[in-house]
């Protein structure tokens, strides 16, 4: 097809090429409902069947992180909307510095959720052979606030001890479940963070050339709405992963 | 034949694969659904010679399970899922609406090419180990127990998933901004609600097999504990995932024929089609109704029983839109003048064999009587009256009806009426002793039967023999065709589509100028631009004439 | 182009989307220090409703649903309605199972029988 423009061969007018790839992104967006969906749906299952262990998979997150990253995305789902009321209004030096917030504090999550995963492969949560959710109670660093440990600690032995009427004898086996769905879903939400950046980097260079204007703004409008899901992803998955059983 | 078409409008190995344009894509499909088509018709064959005798004739059990599962893969994958909605429905749902081309030309392509990854991945797993765990990927066989090649497999049906559903993404779109003035959404061809609703099931389907089918993926190759019991895991949650698309896909092969059979159908009685609103709405209803039946599939495992209660009562449901569909269009037949035309023959033998595979599905969402027939030949019957006998028929006359369209050739008549029915013979004597076989408890996936099982076995070995013919002779004819067939002209049969209104073969951009349409679908009786009046006798063209 | 619909472009200003930014943070807030309480059985439902207040905000206001089409209002429903299905009818399965699934008993106490 060839091209006019802005104004690809197959439409007739701009007006319907934006209806047609804004209706696009939506539809694949309810794709994305459901193939998450998929994973939420194992989760609440498994979560019901093994509160106990899923309460101490949780309790071992680092919550500061996790609000802070919260907070990160957040804001960054601000700045996304910010450059599109820019392009709306045809601010171009905006869209420009939005966008490029944008992806800073896409990448600044990205930074934070790697120091998580780290600090999971030290402390031997990684789901596999080498698994053992009483690993970092038994092998504290020197760094560890030797009280945080006693608790975690106290809290696997009450999670086993079968004086609990909720007690777990397989916690081991069930937290491996737990952590298994952890990566599964934040890493399938990251890989989705690096996907939306690089749509934000092509984003930045068109939007360098000064393209958009308040007629022909749609790529914005569209990645827009992906970064936005992406967000809404989070805004389920942090409660869900952080926040189970954290009131003991 | 018109000077410029689309066959001709550029030359040259890049120019088919780079193109945009949605018919020579809908041609790229039809080689590749082909392609997987005779693989798997590879491997049914290999299993009918095999069940010639009650101890097995050709391979060891190991290799028989292999056999089974790639013909299912194959077959169910990579034919007939993209068969007619990617290779009939990319090439001409923008005619049949008056649109230039389908909204997001580049992603069509793109869904082609990620077509034949995938598809390079099932064969990667074909070639290197086989596959063994049956269609159907159960957990814990395929993330722990099976030696054979399951990651590139699931790999290769996960990657294919994007295929179907950017197809599916790419027709929603088309259908609701790029029809022409005119084209309300009742003057709709009941072919392109047929590929709405079908798209509707391959947009929200297809993430969740593709999700489920990672977790295995990683479950295998992680040793994760998702679906494995040892670990804590539920394996009936497996099902229940793989179940929620896999049940309604049979409606992504299924719809699309229901929507050819719905074009064939008044174009060979010269009637309109009755109940064109019931037909349309039954479209939809079949989709969504298909997505509250998926457990019907668990009735044996260890599901509640309370939720097989109200999925066997859902079930029941499916059939109230199916029947409106069949009942519609027998009752277009009524006092129709009918030509025995090769694509009508092919409906009416889709109308039959839908009919008993449908009823037969009764059968199998009756609880108690389920437990009988589960996992017997029954089975295997039914579900082949739905895909071999409904969708597969439906395929090949389509292909039938719009290859004048297609090619701009006429193919001969009086051959193709023959192949067609040595099609349905031969469907017939293939699949209703199995039937038999299954009532009387012959389970699926055995390599060997007791031997008063052979009668029935053998029969139904050489009727696939026949069913063999009836697919080679329309594709040795339909080959031939394209260089020697006659002219086909614009509308050979005639008929009252939109596509009908442009050349054949089309132009590359479809119409030579923006179509208006002020016409009502289907009037047979009063469209005289075409020649069609009430009372007037008119002959298709054919190709023997 | 059949249905074109009529509806111009409607800008959100930019007042509008620090609110809805503020009660994102605010939302957030309150889930961490609810988590820390205990509410017994409602912990998760108060996670939840947060959670889907501050998912239908972002819909509604960064996402332009509340001023789009109603065929993309449709499309978010339709979404929320086969999630619905899928999460619904097959939790249906889990809550009715009886016996329940024991899944805590090793296999090997099963085989003994």
């Amino acid at each position: 097809m060839h091209r006019t423009g802005e104004l690809y061969g197959q439409f007739q007018t701009l007006e319907q090429q934006k209806e047609s790839a804004t209706l696009g992104m939506w539809i694949f967006l309810v794709t994305e409902v459901l193939f998450f969906g998929g994973m939420f749906l194992t989760y609440t299952i498994n979560r019901h069947e093994y509160f106990t262990a899923f309460g101490v998979g949780s309790n071992t997150l680092d919550i500061k992180l996790g609000t802070i990253n919260t907070a990160v995305l957040i804001l960054s789902s601000l700045t996304m909307a910010m450059a599109v009321w820019s392009a709306q209004v045809g601010k171009k030096a905006l869209v420009t510095g939005f966008l490029i917030a944008t992806l800073a504090l896409g990448s600044v999550f990205l930074g934070i959720k790697v120091v998580e995963y780290k600090q999971k492969f030290d402390h031997h949560l990684v789901p596999g052979r080498n698994f053992d959710v009483w690993y970092h109670s038994e092998h504290p660093l020197p760094s560890d606030d030797p009280k945080e440990i006693a608790a975690e600690r106290e809290e696997l032995e009450k999670a086993t001890s079968s004086q609990n009427p909720k007690y777990d004898p397989d916690v081991n086996s069930h937290a491996q479940l737990y952590f298994s769905l952890y990566f599964a879903m934040t890493g399938l939400h990251a890989l989705h963070m690096i996907v939306g950046a690089g749509l934000l980097i092509w984003l930045i260079k068109v939007s360098l050339s000064a393209r958009f204007t308040p007629q022909y703004n749609n790529p914005v409008e569209i990645v827009g709405l992906y970064w936005h899901f992406v967000d809404i992803v989070w805004i389920y998955l942090f409660p869900l992963l952080y926040l189970i059983d954290r009131h003991r | 034949m018109p000077r410029d078409h689309y066959l001709n409008a550029s030359y040259g190995i890049r120019s088919w694969l780079l193109t945009t344009d949605h018919k020579r894509i809908a041609l790229l499909y039809l080689i590749s659904v082909t392609f997987f088509f005779f693989i798997g018709g590879i491997f049914a064959t290999m299993i009918r010679i095999h069940l010639l005798t009650p101890a097995g004739a050709l391979v060891t059990p190991e290799t028989y399970n292999k056999l089974f599962t790639m013909h299912g893969v194959a077959m169910i994958f990579f034919f007939l899922i993209p068969s007619i909605p990617a290779v009939l429905g990319n090439f001409l749902i923008p005619p049949m609406i008056g649109a230039k081309d389908l909204a997001f030309p580049k992603i069509n392509l793109l869904s082609w090419y990620i077509y034949i990854i995938g598809g390079c991945f099932v064969l990667y797993s074909f070639s290197t180990g086989g596959l063994d765990t049956g269609w159907t990927f159960y957990t814990p066989l395929s993330s722990i127990y099976s030696n054979s090649a399951v990651t590139p497999a699931v790999l290769g049906i996960f990657i294919n998933g994007f295929s179907s559903i950017l197809t599916g993404l790419n027709f929603i779109v088309t259908i609701h901004t790029m029809r022409a003035p005119g084209m309300t959404w009742f003057r709709l061809p009941l072919f392109a609600w047929a590929h709405y609703a079908t798209s509707l099931v391959m947009i929200l389907g297809t993430p969740v097999v593709a999700i489920t089918l990672l977790l295995a993926g990683l479950e295998r190759m992680f040793h994760l504990g998702f679906f494995n019991p040892a670990m804590g895991g539920d394996p009936i949650l497996f099902q229940h995932l793989f179940w929620f698309y896999s049940h309604p896909a049979v409606y992504i092969m299924i719809l699309p024929s229901m929507g050819v059979v719905s074009e064939i159908i008044p174009t060979f009685a010269r009637k309109p089609i009755f109940g064109y609103h019931f037909i349309a709405a039954s479209s939809i209803a079949i989709a969504v109704i298909g997505f509250l039946v998926w457990a019907h599939h668990m009735f044996v495992t260890g599901e509640s029983t309370y939720a097989a209660l109200a999925f066997s009562f859902l079930s029941y449901l499916v059939a109230i839109p199916s029947a409106v569909k069949v009942f519609n269009w027998t009752a277009s037949l009524y006092k129709g003048s009918i030509s025995w035309d090769a694509p009508m023959l092919y409906a009416l033998g889709f109308i039959g064999l839908f009919t008993i595979g449908g009823l037969t599905g009764l059968f199998l969402a009756c609880l108690g009587l389920d437990i009988h027939i589960h996992d017997t030949y029954f089975v295997i019957a039914h579900f082949h009256y739905i895909m071999v006998g409904g969708a597969v028929m439906g395929y090949v006359g389509g292909l039938h009806y719009w290859w004048p369209k297609i090619t701009g050739k006429l193919y001969p008549e009086a051959l193709s009426r023959f192949a067609a029915i040595v099609l349905f013979i031969g469907f017939n004597l293939t699949f209703f002793p199995q039937f038999i076989l299954g009532y009387l408890g012959m389970p699926r996936r055995y390599h060997s039967y007791p031997p008063e099982f052979q009668v029935l076995n053998v029969l139904s070995t050489a009727g696939a023999s026949v069913l063999a013919l009836g697919y080679l002779l329309p594709m040795a004819y339909l080959t031939w065709s394209m260089r020697y067939g006659k002219v086909a002209g614009p509308n050979p049969w005639p008929a009252t589509g939109l596509e009908w209104k442009t050349d054949s073969p089309p132009p590359a951009e479809n119409f030579h100028v923006t179509p208006v349409v002020d016409w009502e679908p289907y009037d047979y009786r009063n469209r005289p631009d075409l020649g069609l009046v009430a009372g007037a006798s008119l002959t298709p063209a054919h190709g023997d004439d | 182009m059949a249905e074109h619909s009529e509806h111009s472009e409607h800008i959100v200003s930019p007042k509008v989307y620090i609110v809805i930014f503020l009660a994102l943070i605010v939302g957030t807030t309150l889930t961490v220090w609810a988590a820390f309480r205990n509410f017994g059985p409602f912990n998760i439902v108060i996670a939840l409703g947060i959670a889907t207040t501050k998912a239908t905000l972002v819909v509604l206001y960064f996402m332009h649903a509340r001023y789009s089409p109603k065929r993309t209002q449709l499309v978010i429903v339709c979404a929320v309605f086969w999630l619905a299905i899928m999460l619904g009818l097959t939790l249906s399965d889990y809550q009715t199972r009886r016996p329940s699934m024991s899944r805590l008993v090793p296999p090997a106490a099963l085989c003994r029988g």
